[in-house]
């Protein structure tokens, strides 16, 4: 069985060395985080961890003034980055789900108009309808708010495409044998609906939350103050004009930090993946 | 409990009949089977009772109301689906509690109601378990116990057995039975399986595009069939039918290849009337004289045998016998009619001639 034993090796060697290329650059940063300025700013950074990682940390996380620059402390990053990805993954999974709801279950006049309405949402992401979005929040005065963050981002109904060809494998039967058994569509919705959608629900959140933790360019142009700051802007402010004038230290603590909540989202909603996938039900 | 009248009940999809004008009475307790090939509009006409459909015209009335506009949940009955339609994600016993739920009934009777449900169908040790997680058959009787528990003035199941193999379908079919001599309550069943309507029906509704062919207990429908489309579709192996003209004396009807079979009492006035002449395989007999017929081929059931046989006009007959096998392929045989064996239909109309 040789020639099994060599076919089963490569994928590994591949995917070994993938992993290798991918985990290094963490690493890094994990290593970085725990040397000083100084040793960082030599060029030489060791591959093995250093002895200022609780200092690195704690100064990141409280924000106290760097050695060069002072920064919006990483808890206040953190909790806005928080506060804007879980309204965006919440409330797009909310709007999503009500919208394909109607459009599968309900007929009503445009019905298809309104579900290519929807659909084209798809093709008009932030970047595209930036200025005008910019000159709707500014006029509507939530510069510089949690609304002004997330609301422009929630509005836009991607997921409905996921949820509708979801709900077109729910047989018609169930509809029926629930209306006979009394179930109006509100709680039909509540009752089926969305204890089967718990899956698919899981798999948006995760993959929204990262979205809008990674958001960029909109909180960049939204936030103004400070101590509106989201984290991935926060790292890039860091990140001066000239490579001498860097906390690398703090950077690399607070990318440390940046990475945790996404991560944390991932393998929390893995388990609930998987559960729902063990016991299938359909 | 209670009566389900149909009249004059039409259903049109755009410019499409699919149901054609169907009238009848079903009485309180009456089991009536629809019977029909597919397409026929077995299902259509039971979603109208169901209130799933919504009727072009005619009415329905169940227990004496008219329900045209009510909703489904107001006209007071239950359905069976034949892909059992259970809610996944519930338990055994949420699924038959559900509509109890949602009517508002108290905790207690409806665990009490789910209880007795569940002892009748022995579903008892299921009662926490997901459909996912029980055997056709079972989720078939989860489907039956939520029909039940809602105790509805009727019963509306749509083919609810043919996903099932056909081992647990007969012995659901007699549970079927047994369950509806227990609690007698009005049932409309759609089923294109004959064995099925036969056993089960007090009353079968033969249907064939959109209209009632006939309407009968099940050995009227199989002892006097109205139309062709109803001989042929009752009783396995489906009935011989011949070409044939009643003489010019009314007596006898002459088959093509010479034969002449007396009818059972004259008829002057049909005399010369060209004829299709049915008569059940089962009802032919080895005899003296009569059909000439050489066998083509035979297929032993065990119980019984099935002869297909050609007439010297080419023509096929069918003949079943009881037991084994005693021709070969070749052999010639000769076979005739029982007395009262002949089914005579007009040649043009298909409808039965009396
Ligand atoms: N929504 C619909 N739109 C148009 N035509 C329909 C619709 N539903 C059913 N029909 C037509 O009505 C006729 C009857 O359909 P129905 O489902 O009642 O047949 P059935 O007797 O139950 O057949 P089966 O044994 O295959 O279930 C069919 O010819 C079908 O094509
Ligand atoms: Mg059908």
């Amino acid at each position: 069985m040789k020639p099994t034993r060599f076919i089963d090796l490569v994928p590994h060697i591949v995917l070994i060395v993938g992993v290798l290329i991918f985990a290094y650059p963490i690493y890094v940063t994990l290593i970085g985080s725990t040397w000083d300025s100084g040793t960082i700013g030599r060029g030489g950074l060791p591959l093995w961890p250093g002895g200022q990682g609780m200092v690195n940390y704690a100064q990141a996380w409280a924000g106290e003034a760097g050695e060069r620059a002072l920064y919006t402390p990483v808890r206040t990053m953190m909790l806005n980055s928080l506060v804007m990805a879980l309204s965006i993954a919440v409330g797009k999974i909310a709007i999503s789900i009500l919208s394909a709801y109607a459009v599968a279950f309900f007929r009503f006049p445009l019905r298809m108009a309104f579900f290519w309405l929807i659909f084209i949402t798809l093709m008009l992401p932030v970047e595209v309808r930036i200025i005008p979005t910019y000159k709707v929040v500014a006029d509507l005065g939530l510069i510089n708010t949690y609304a002004g963050l997330a609301i422009p981002l929630i509005a836009s109904a991607t997921a409905t495409l996921l949820f509708r060809q979801f709900f077109l494998t729910i047989p018609d039967e169930l509809l029926e044998a629930a209306k006979i058994d009394g179930a109006g569509p509100v709680r039909f919705f509540i009752d089926v609906v969305l204890p089967l959608s718990r899956t698919n629900i899981a798999a948006l959140f995760v993959i929204l939350f990262i979205y809008g933790w990674n958001q960029y360019l909109w909180p960049l142009l939204v936030t103004s103050s400070g101590d509106m700051e989201t984290i991935v802007t926060g790292i890039t402010k860091m990140i001066g004009t000239g490579e001498s004038a860097n906390d690398w230290h703090i950077i690399m603590a607070t990318t440390v930090l940046a990475m945790l909540p996404p991560v944390a989202v991932v393998v929390l909603m893995q388990r609930w993946f998987v559960k729902g996938l063990v016991d299938s039900e359909k | 409990m209670a009566t389900v009248e149909i009249r004059n009940v039409r259903k049109s999809y755009g410019p499409v009949e699919a149901i054609k004008g169907i009238d009848i009475a079903i009485q309180d307790g009456e089991f009536l089977v629809l019977l029909g090939p597919s397409g026929c509009g077995k299902s259509t006409l039971l979603r109208m009772v169901a209130g799933l459909e919504g009727i072009t015209g005619g009415q329905i009335a169940i227990g004496g109301r008219v329900v045209n506009d009510l909703d489904p949940k107001d006209r007071d009955i239950a359905m069976v689906f034949q892909n059992y339609a259970l809610y996944p994600h519930m338990t055994v016993f949420d699924n038959m509690a559900y509509g109890l739920k949602i009517r508002g009934i108290p905790k207690a009777e409806i665990r009490a109601r789910v209880d007795k449900a569940a002892n009748i169908l022995e579903l008892g040790r299921f009662l926490d378990r997901r459909p996912s997680q029980l055997s056709g058959g079972q989720r078939q009787r989860v489907a039956m116990g939520r029909a039940i528990v809602r105790e509805p003035a009727a019963f509306l199941f749509d083919e609810p057995l043919s996903n099932l193999d056909a081992k647990l379908r007969t012995q659901m079919r007699v549970e079927i039975k047994r369950l509806q001599d227990r609690l007698g309550i009005t049932s409309l069943y759609v089923t294109h399986d004959q064995v099925e309507a036969m056993t089960l029906a007090d009353r079968i509704l033969v249907m064939n595009h959109g209209v009632a062919e006939q309407i009968g207990t099940p050995l009227e429908v199989y002892q006097r069939p109205a139309s062709l489309f109803v001989a042929g579709f009752i009783g396995s192996p489906p009935m011989n039918v011949l070409d044939g003209r009643i003489d010019d004396h009314g007596e006898v009807v002459l088959v093509p290849g010479g034969q002449r079979l007396p009818l059972p009492q004259p008829r002057p006035t049909d005399a010369g009337r060209p004829i299709k002449l049915g008569i059940r395989p089962e009802h032919l007999a080895v005899a003296a004289e009569g059909f000439s017929i050489e066998v083509e081929l035979v297929e032993a059931l065990g119980a019984d045998t099935v002869v297909y046989g050609r007439l010297p006009d080419s023509e096929t007959l069918l003949v079943r016998m009881a037991g084994i096998p005693t021709v070969r392929e070749r052999d010639r045989l000769t076979v005739t009619p029982q007395d009262g064996a002949l089914h005579l239909f007009d040649a043009v109309t298909g409808r039965r001639v009396e």
